[in-house]
């Protein structure tokens, strides 16, 4: 399979990073980073990345399977996050988590029909001094409120 | 850039660069004494820097407290084999948010804490390993290193001499475990993030099997200034036995939350009363963490006199941790806080030692039937039982850090557990939490 110039110019330079004979290293970043293009860790992404880096595709699978940022499955196009760990939970982190599964009518890690949004309630995702804090793919909000939340997913349902 | 207002009472020596113009360009870094450390200690032999950390009275940052010049001294610098300098940016512990303020700010100030200890203990590589979710983190980091290659910071024969070093991120992809050194060491060879057995510690045995020094962002970011100018002034900034400052992250229940940089021993009443702003709405302190959500929770009377330092926490048997600050007032369900910790530990378990797989995972959902109405007075000592069963059984602190927490809340909050015995619904729930709308 083929990914973009920009994605095979990051992919080149990490595997010029690690000492020889450590290319392995570069496998939790690529297959973020594929992910990031592509949408999801496709079984296509599983080949082509463990072929790549000389490993079996079940070395990539039992890597893949362990980190939370990593999935098989397409989520939406705006992928928000919202922390209901103890520094957002005593600021209202659960209330926001169910406002926005009301809202949009669905739960953990699922999207909405039209593939524009997908839920995720997250661990700690370090902005405990602003929260409640959510991420909207790999953008931090602060200080969120049930107004500014309804802001925020409103204009995630209109932007192209 | 800045989320929060600085506070007067704040010593500012890590983030004196918060706030300037530009903070993270090497202009500026260069403008205020940037690298003047660096180009110090290319002067010094290996064992004074090393001898200057030790009289700083710098310990590590990330939660365990253990003194950065001895962990420096155990690098076998005379190994035939390569060393490295692993920074462990994989900020996750519940509470804490300094790491990412101090790259966001200064991110050449962390670069030149690596430069620094690759001196000290011969290495010439050095990885940042940077938790997933801080993406924005990497784009400045490799920013502000193609700057320092650019102005001979990082490459080879740096400012004429015949050291080298080169630097580069890493992302992880989510998960708390590798914050802990040897998985963390684990998931940067390609792995998923199970922690090593130890002994041969990462300072003999680490990164790709090399000696490595692993230290958390702040401890590097202590570095420059302690070269600078000199171990014994960061020294006289904190208490005996632990120098310096250290960035605390007010979270919960206070009027300013934030993120300040406050001298080791600095007063708890004082940090939430004046740093802080008070308690939010004029309530009363019910409960406090003092470093993270792995550390034992403290009662509003234990903080009476609590001094923030390593072992002023270590005397009410808790921890200063990684500075994550929780403060809960008194309409805080502690079962319910209870819960979300341990719902968090459950999720994050990496599942290697039973223990702490099994221990995590019933615990939650003990605990989700005593908050639902489901709880039975045994459980109240189950849940004790099953967490002290966990402590000390475990290959890496996840399980304890589960326990403890647990520990002290079934303890010192028991009649919290008694008013949600069978039938009777959550005191608190009828309290909404959220009042910033």
């Amino acid at each position: 399979m083929t990914f973009s110039p920009q994605l095979e110019a990051k992919f080149a330079k990490l595997l010029t990073i690690y000492p020889p004979g450590r290319q392995r290293s570069a496998l939790i970043p690529m297959l973020l980073y594929a992910q990031d293009e592509v949408g999801s860790v496709t079984p296509e992404v599983i080949e082509e990345i463990a072929r790549r880096l000389e490993i079996q595709p079940l070395q990539v699978e039992e890597v893949l399977s362990y980190y939370s940022m990593l999935h098989r499955k397409p989520l939406g196009k705006h992928h928000v996050q919202i922390c209901t760990n103890i520094s957002c939970l005593l600021t209202g982190g659960e209330e926001l988590w169910k406002h926005a599964c009301q809202k949009l009518g669905i739960g953990h890690k699922e999207v909405t029909p039209d593939g524009r949004i997908s839920l995720e309630e997250v661990e700690c995702i370090g902005a405990c001094s602003w929260a409640p804090a959510i991420q909207v793919n790999y953008d931090f909000y602060h200080k969120i409120t049930p107004r500014t939340l309804d802001q925020i997913l409103d204009s995630l349902k209109s932007s192209q | 850039m800045l989320y929060n207002e600085p506070s007067p009472l704040e010593i500012k020596v890590l983030s004196r660069r918060f706030g300037l113009p530009n903070s993270d360009s090497i202009e500026t870094y260069l403008e205020t004494d940037g690298y003047k450390a660096f180009k110090k200690a290319l002067g010094m032999k290996p064992e004074e820097i090393i001898e200057e950390l030790k009289i700083s009275n710098l310990r590590g940052r990330g939660g365990a407290g253990f003194p950065t010049g001895m962990k420096w001294s155990f690098v076998p610098r005379t190994s035939p084999k390569p060393k490295y300098v692993i920074v462990n940016a994989d900020e996750s512990e519940p509470g804490t948010c300094k790491d990412r303020v101090l790259i966001e700010n200064d991110p050449h100030q962390l670069i030149e804490g690596m430069l620094i200890a690759g001196l000290a203990v011969d290495a010439h590589a050095g990885y940042i390993y940077v938790r997933g979710e801080y993406r924005y983190l990497i784009e400045i980091l490799d920013k502000a290193i193609a700057e320092a290659y650019g102005r001979g910071y990082l490459g080879k024969n740096l400012q004429g001499s015949n050291f080298s070093f080169d630097a580069y991120t890493h992302t992880g992809a989510g998960a708390y475990e590798c914050g802990e050194e040897s998985a963390l060491l684990e998931s940067l060879e390609g792995k998923r993030g199970i922690p090593r057995i130890r002994p041969p510690f990462p300072a003999v045995v680490g990164a790709f099997q090399c000696p490595t020094v692993l230290n958390n962002v702040e401890t590097f970011c202590a570095v420059p200034p302690i070269i600078r100018d000199g171990g014994a002034a960061f020294a006289a900034l904190g208490i005996p036995k632990a120098g310096g400052t250290k960035l605390t992250c007010l979270t919960g229940h206070v009027n300013k939350p934030g993120v300040y940089e406050l001298p080791l021993g600095f007063p708890v009443d004082k940090m939430i009363n004046e740093v802080g702003g008070g308690m939010r709405n004029g309530k009363k302190l019910k409960a406090f963490i003092p470093g993270g959500s792995s550390c034992p929770v403290l009662t509003a009377a234990e903080c009476e006199g609590l001094t923030m330092d390593y072992d002023a926490m270590a005397k009410k048997k808790s921890m200063l941790g990684s500075g994550g600050v929780v403060i809960m007032d008194e309409d805080t369900c502690m079962v319910k806080a209870a819960l979300r910790i341990m719902r968090f530990y459950a999720h994050e378990s990496c599942g290697w030692c039973i223990p702490c797989r099994e221990g995590t995972a019933w615990l939650r959902k003990i605990l989700q039937r005593f908050h639902d109405g489901f709880g039975q007075r045994d459980d109240i000592v189950l849940i004790g039982d099953l967490a002290k069963n966990m402590l000390g059984r475990t290959f890496c602190p996840l399980g304890d850090a589960a326990a403890l927490p647990t520990i002290s809340i079934v303890e010192k909050f028991r009649d919290e557990f008694e008013a949600h015995l069978a039938g009777k619904p959550c005191p608190y729930e009828t309290a909404p939490q959220l009042v910033m709308a």
